[in-house]
């Protein structure tokens, strides 16, 4: 079985941040419901394209999260789709109040927003600029759904999902270069996952800039004769509770791999599920109850434990406790 | 459309809005009287002859916006709902009560009429902003009212909302500040001062418009007034007495947030006769 280690030769892709400013300028184009709010960071999230080529439907609220959020909430609940972008730590951290009762407990249905720079991996900005985390606070909300694209592809089809989707959407993006996971044409939707490696013995869960790290353990486990399954959980809520459910049943161990800390995001929510419908051994990959710090990008994935080497590790400490 | 209503007519709803805010909360045991009577007038005035709606057909998309940005005064807004016939008057006893559309603060999921869930300080402003801009993008005449409290002008977020309305030349926007002088723990100038108040708004480029905020003529004046300005929004600070018309509740801040006793609603009723 090595038709994948062909499938995947992990090119360096565009950020998700740049894949997002040009689906929403598209968008734009199609859709002149669309809307855009930004809060002194357009030239960073990228949503500055929309607002070339449309000024007038493009907000710029200076460096007033709280404000943006409600300003969306108000676009939204009067006929436009309203994205509102900021990088992640400051539109979900400073409106967190504001995401939870402008929108969502009002049921604010067409209100998205897309937080950019998300993670560790920004690099040199260092942690006031890292969203860690932003799942724990998106997932907390209800009605809200929360997207992961990991790369270019995924980015440019999940933006007219959430647009057209009826309740509210945050988008994760990120600030580095993606690897490219998959080809276009590709279908995503709300509450799916895609099984990127077909396997018996492990599955890894993965989400956003993980999910090429999870290709290469998978690639390096095979080597050894472990058939690990890599699963893209791009929708982390709606999880895909039936994907989790098979992975659990069919391979009896189950590794999550996240940019989040660690007792918060997508493993626990994995977690829950497993727990529900099919309890089996867990390993986890994230950020342990710290803060990062400043430096290039891949080192500091490196340096928190969130590259192949440590998704390789966690697969072997859960099949050393399946046995 | 609002029908013409005369002065007389118009204090004669304020004073039945009056009556149930008392029932309402005496009813309930708990909520915020004070501030809802101090809203009573400039609800009336914007309800019964300023605002351009339809209580048979709440979500006409031409409709004037209205946000009770201080959702606690919701008494006061459920009561004027209730006489414009937007909601039933027989039920605003249940006002706090399970399964009551009268929820603690107003709940968009309960009265369609609303066009935000508030109760949150200092939002209120950011989602009428959103509202106005949209009828700007639209090519829409109706315009956007925001009722603020004194003390939730202590919240950043109403600078920040402030601060956008006058730079993007929001004209079609106005906010009603209910300047009762009182919030939960005493009187404003002894828990965060707001003055020079006035100072405050036209430093953030508002046009200000300063006025007793129980006179109903001039509430209606200001909101003409409003109309003719151009580039700019408008802030109109209606200065009120917090418990307005029930002569033991006046400018006392315990009034603020506690019920009335049954001993008390009788007693405010009869002033209120």
């Amino acid at each position: 079985m090595s038709a994948h280690t062909t499938r995947f030769e992990l090119r360096r892709g565009a950020a998700t941040r740049a894949a997002f400013g040009d689906a929403l300028l598209e968008l734009g184009k199609r859709d002149p419901r669309i809307v855009v709010c930004d809060a002194d960071l357009s030239k960073s999230t990228m949503t500055h394209k929309f607002a070339q080529a449309f000024p007038e439907r493009f907000f710029s609220c200076g460096i007033a999260e709280a404000n943006m959020v409600g300003i969306g909430a108000g676009l939204a609940s009067s006929g436009k789709i309203a994205f509102v972008s900021s990088f992640s730590c400051f539109v979900i951290n400073k409106g967190f109040e504001q995401l939870r009762v402008a929108v969502a407990y009002p049921q604010v249905k067409s209100f998205k927003v897309v937080g950019t720079h998300a993670g560790i991996s920004i690099g040199e900005d260092g942690p006031s600029q890292m969203a860690i985390e932003d799942i724990a606070l998106m997932c907390a909300l209800p009605g809200f759904v929360v997207l992961n694209p990991a790369d270019e592809v995924a980015m440019k089809a999940l933006v007219p999902v959430a647009a057209y989707h009826d309740g509210p959407v945050y988008i994760r993006a990120g600030r580095p270069p993606a690897p490219v996971v998959y080809t276009p044409g590709q279908e995503f939707h709300i509450g799916g996952s895609v099984e990127l490696i077909p396997g018996s013995d492990v599955t890894i869960i993965a989400t956003g800039l993980l999910v090429a790290e999870a290709i290469r353990a998978a690639e390096e486990l095979e080597s050894e004769g472990i058939s690990a399954r890599v699963i893209d959980m791009y929708s982390i809520k709606p999880l895909d509770r039936e994907a989790v459910r098979r992975a659990a049943a069919e391979t009896g161990a189950i590794v999550v791999a996240e940019e989040h800390l660690i007792d918060s995001g997508l493993g626990v929510r994995v977690a829950q599920t497993v727990a529900e419908l099919h309890p089996t051994v867990m390993e986890f990959v994230g950020i342990r109850e710290t803060y990062a710090e400043s430096g290039p990008p891949a080192a500091l994935m490196e340096k928190y434990g969130l590259v192949a080497r440590n998704i390789v590790e966690a697969v072997r400490r859960a099949l050393a406790r399946k046995r | 459309m609002p029908e013409i209503r005369t002065l007389e007519e118009l204090q004669l709803i304020c004073r039945r809005v009056r009556r149930h805010i008392i029932e309402m909360t005496g009813a309930a045991g708990s909520g915020h009287p004070g501030g809802s009577l101090s809203a009573v007038e400039i609800l009336v005035t914007l309800f019964f002859s300023v605002m351009r709606h339809d209580p048979r057909n709440p979500r006409w998309e031409d409709r004037d916006r209205f946000i009770l940005s201080k959702g606690h005064g919701c008494p006061a807004l459920y009561a004027v709902l209730a006489e414009a016939g937007y909601t039933p008057v027989d039920q605003l006893k249940t006002l706090r009560k399970l399964g009551s559309i009268y929820q603690g603060h107003p709940d968009r999921r309960f009265i369609p009429a609303l066009e935000a869930s508030t109760g949150s300080l200092g939002q209120g402003l950011s989602i009428g902003l959103g509202m106005a801009l949209a009828a700007r993008l639209d090519g829409k005449s109706y315009r956007t009212y925001v009722v603020l409290g004194d003390g939730e002008s202590q919240e950043g977020q109403i600078w920040e909302a402030a601060m956008f309305a006058a730079f993007h030349k929001v004209d079609n926007l106005v906010a009603i500040v209910d300047y009762n002088k009182a919030q939960l723990d005493g009187f404003i100038k002894d828990v965060m001062e707001l003055e020079p108040f006035a100072a405050k708004w036209q430093g953030f480029g508002w046009h200000v418009i300063e006025l007793d905020g129980h006179d109903i003529p001039s509430l209606q004046r200001a909101f003409t007034e409003a109309e003719t300005i151009k580039s700019r929004p408008t802030v109109v600070i209606a200065h009120t007495v917090k418990g307005k018309g029930v002569s033991f509740m006046e400018n006392v801040p315990k009034w603020h947030g506690i019920a009335p006793t049954p001993e008390e609603v009788e007693l405010a009723l009869k002033e209120l006769a």
